[in-house]
């Protein structure tokens, strides 16, 4: 390792990095140092600046001024080629994994010339269990890629960085797709990848993780680096405050008696969907006044159930009742005069249609309200009113309602799609994933909103990957597993760790009948 | 070299934009015109002059524009879904065989019922020859661009049948074409001496339809939704099969009207050559437009002038008027170059 002697050499040093689009500084002269052995967490809220800087690290985009050394080098700008040649491993959020190829192959993939006619797979083979086991990264190279866990998968892309001996490693939001208990293993990975020598980033958003597993925690806001800190000397909330600029009052629940059933599920199977099994024998009910989460790894069978829930797929079998009345086959339209409102899981692919403006937007699941249109004319006034309505009540940032949709921040979008749902009064709110990519101002706003119309009435169904959004906001958790929704286990007492080994299938769940 | 998209787009970049693709148009367009050998600057002003010199070159112009606007329309109404609509062509065909089996003679109506009365017939068989390939897109995901395509030369081969057939005109001493449609049938002039008929105000109307319905109705803003974000269309209940039946019935229609009105306005019959191409030039005219309803008449304009200006080079000079085809073709290119240029720029 380095000789105490001499001042150690930087593993990364940015001096002063500044990038423009337009306009907007998305980087304004940003100077970090990152240490042989460390662990640096990356913190910032959406659009802080973290993305490009990691792009400009990595070659995708070229700064305007400002210079990157890596080990005391510096680094040409705009090449992929020569920051992987430098050492720079880069772990995406989602994975770039071939899966009808095996681990080995994966990791081999672009690492050979393609103008030699033998393969040197026995070499990489042997290599591959080197690294395995300094690293403590136990993968089967000859497993298909389509066969792991996420977690697994995960494992073989920090390995395929480690095969290209990267010397400095980023990480997006790794612990996204990750249970409580891969997390784990996986900062144990780090720490131990640090004690041999490497470098991390460590890009995430939630900040408890950051707070454990990093040495040092650098925060972004607005393009500009706007503190550097030991992670020993922070705690969550000020750190939360760092971040957004100001104090974020984390939404409390408070408990309350249950009312009427408003989404009944009583021994319902569904097909399949692409995002997964169907749901098999599956029992659930939300009541009035009573937010359920139903957690679980993704491609469990979620899918079903939101589609169950909003109304794109009825029952193969079983009964589903949604506020009062027995669904038998799908109907997408009309939910809010039913008493439903939605919160898709992918804002921009099924919340909104981008190019339109805010106030068709705003209408959109409303085109059969005589309110909105008559005689198959839209009433464009009244539409215009109503999307100013959500504007101001719900504080969507945005220049006006002929706004494109596309052009607001994903908190806004996100803001206007709950907005069009809960601005009718419903008894039932479908939620997925409802602060996916949103920043931690934005994640309290959303929350509130949900808490509020619980304290209305409303009935929560909450389908969430995170543990801890569900353990925030759920009076009752159900884990989903392989199309099976266990036992709902009620708030207080919910065991995170129970939690995450039952999402993993570890934990054997009761499927007893719930009591209604 | 790298390529952004740009974050806004200034008017000073657009207007650059749109005269930069008018000198490389002109360019290209002399390019071609020199590979033939004639002198350049006469051969440009014979266009010129052909296209809009005189009283009748207008009325040229003006009555080739009249089915480009409605095979353009068609186009650009069924890419607005992402319905891939390429066989306006037999669409075409197929009004305008519709119009000849109930206009020489089965319907005996006065002229302000009969014309309507043809014009739905033949928009309603341009719809049913679409709603085929609609419906196997939709639901068994057959892809629209080869079965529209191909069902041209499927109309072309029955138009023939039918011309050599069943249909033919007993007086036509063997030319294949049908009976001529009955006097009511016949379009009005609009100018004394020319071929310009009324045909070019019921297109002008149209488009007017199209951009109203679009821009302002229930269904415009669904079918907009279903073509911009399918997924968020599904989620907020607007059925697809209807947006794709509708889209195909409107723009398949679109296309029937061209040959129906081609037919009333113009020829009187129907022959196998009735259209020199309407049917994929309408692609163009609609890409032109940017798929803007409103922008399909000038689009179609400017395109139906570089035709008929081909022809009067090619009577003026030895330039093929084939010229005209690679002009237009090429037209399309610059302009998907320059919308690129708009929406992006180049960065070092």
């Amino acid at each position: 390792m380095t000789d105490p002697a001499t001042p150690a050499v930087p593993a990364l040093e940015l001096v002063g990095i500044t990038k423009r689009f337009g306009d907007m500084v998305a980087n304004r002269d940003i100077s970090l140092q990152l240490q042989r052995g460390e662990i640096l967490g990356l913190l910032g809220e959406n659009g802080a600046g973290k993305t490009t800087l990691i792009n400009i690290l990595f070659g995708h985009y070229v700064s305007d001024s400002g210079r990157i050394r890596i080990f005391g080098t510096d680094l040409p700008p705009g090449s992929p080629r020569a920051a992987i040649a430098a050492g720079i491993g880069l772990v995406h959020q989602h994975f770039t994994l071939a899966p009808n190829l095996s681990v080995l192959d994966n990791i081999m993939a672009g690492t050979e010339s393609l103008w030699r006619a033998a393969s040197r797979t026995r070499q990489a083979r042997e290599r591959l269990r080197a690294l395995s086991a300094q690293f403590g990264l136990a993968v089967d190279p000859d497993a298909r890629v389509a066969n792991l866990s996420v977690g697994q998968r995960q494992r073989v892309e920090i390995l395929k960085s480690l095969y290209r001996d990267a010397r400095i490693l980023v990480l997006d939001e790794p612990t996204a797709v990750l249970t409580p208990g891969e997390s784990a293993v996986l900062f144990e990975t780090l720490q131990r990848m640090a004690g041999h020598g490497l470098s991390v980033i460590l890009i995430s958003h939630k900040l408890d993780e950051v707070l454990r597993v990093a040495d040092r925690v650098a925060i972004l806001r607005r393009g500009e680096l706007v503190g550097e800190h030991a992670a020993s000397s922070l705690d969550r909330a000020r750190l939360a405050e760092l971040m957004v600029g100001r104090r974020v009052l984390r939404p409390q629940r408070r408990p309350m008696a249950p009312g009427a059933a408003v989404l009944r599920l009583d021994k319902v199977d569904t097909a399949s969907t692409h995002g997964g099994p169907g749901l098999a024998q599956a029992d659930l009910v939300v009541h009035e006044h009573e937010t359920v989460a139903v957690v679980g790894v993704a491609g469990n069978g979620q899918h079903a159930l939101m589609e169950l829930a909003c109304g794109l797929a009825a029952p193969h079998a079983g009964t589903l009742e949604i506020t009062g009345r027995t669904v038998r086959r799908p109907r997408a339209g009309g939910q809010h005069a039913r008493g439903v409102a939605r919160i898709p899981e992918d804002r921009h692919e099924e919340g909104v249609v981008g190019d339109l403006a805010i106030w068709e937007n705003a209408i959109l699941e409303d085109l059969a309200e005589p309110r909105f249109v008559r005689y198959g004319w839209v009433r464009r006034r009244a539409a215009r009113a109503h999307a100013r309505e959500l504007i101001r009540d719900f504080d969507i940032r945005c220049t006006g309602p002929e706004q494109r949709t596309r052009m607001l921040s994903g908190g806004n979008m996100q803001k206007l799609i709950i907005g069009r749902g809960l601005s009718t009064g419903p008894q039932l709110i479908v939620a997925c994933q409802p602060v996916r990519g949103l920043d931690e101002g934005a994640i309290a706003e959303v929350h509130a909103r949900l808490l509020a119309a619980r304290d209305r009435g409303a009935g929560i169904l909450l389908v969430t990957e995170d543990l801890d959004e569900a353990l925030a906001l759920a009076d009752r958790i159900v884990v989903v597993q392989r199309g099976r929704l266990s036992r709902p286990l009620a708030a207080p007492d919910f065991d995170a760790a129970r939690i995450g080994l039952m999402m993993l299938g570890e934990q054997e769940f009761d499927m007893t009948r719930h009591e209604n | 070299m790298r390529i952004e998209r740009r974050t806004h787009r200034s008017t000073g970049v657009v207007a650059i934009g749109i005269v930069t693709a008018l000198l490389v148009m002109v360019a290209l367009g002399s390019l071609l015109i020199a590979s033939t050998g004639a002198p350049l600057l006469a051969s440009w002003a014979a266009m010129a002059r052909g296209a809009l010199g005189s009283r009748l070159a207008i009325s040229e112009v003006l009555t080739r524009t009249t089915p480009l606007i409605f095979t353009g329309l068609a186009c650009a109404v069924a890419f607005r879904a992402r319905l891939w609509n390429i066989g306006a062509e037999g669409q075409f065909y197929a009004g305008a065989l519709m119009l000849a089996a109930l206009g020489s003679g089965l319907l005996a109506l006065p002229a302000w019922l009969l014309v309507p009365a043809l014009l739905l017939a033949s928009a309603a068989a341009g719809s049913v020859f679409l709603l085929g390939p609609a419906l196997l897109k939709r639901f068994l995901n057959v892809d629209d661009v080869v079965t529209t395509l191909l069902l041209n030369f499927v109309m072309a081969l029955l138009v023939s049948l039918l011309l050599q057939g069943p249909m033919r005109d007993p007086l036509s001493m063997g030319w294949p074409q049908s009976l001529p449609v009955v006097d009511e049938a016949v379009l009005p002039k609009l100018m004394s001496q020319t071929r310009l008929h009324a045909g070019l105000l019921i297109a002008l109307a149209c488009a007017g339809v199209v951009a109203l319905v679009e821009a302002r109705t229930s269904f415009g803003l669904q079918r907009r939704a279903a073509g911009m974000g399918p997924g968020a269309a599904r989620f907020a209940g607007i059925s697809a099969t209807r947006v794709v039946v509708m889209t195909a019935l409107w723009s398949g229609g679109l296309a029937g009207m061209a040959g129906a009105v081609e037919v009333m306005g113009l020829r009187g019959y129907v022959t196998g050559d009735l259209s020199p191409g309407y049917g994929y030039t309408g692609v163009i005219v609609a890409m032109l437009a940017q798929l803007n309803p409103l922008a399909v008449a000038p689009s179609a304009f400017l395109v139906a002038a570089v035709f008929v200006g081909a022809d009067a080079m090619s009577r003026a000079s030895n330039v093929p008027s084939y010229i005209a085809d690679v002009m237009v073709g090429l037209s399309l290119f610059v302009m998907l170059g320059t919308s690129f240029l708009i929406g992006y720029r180049v960065k070092r």
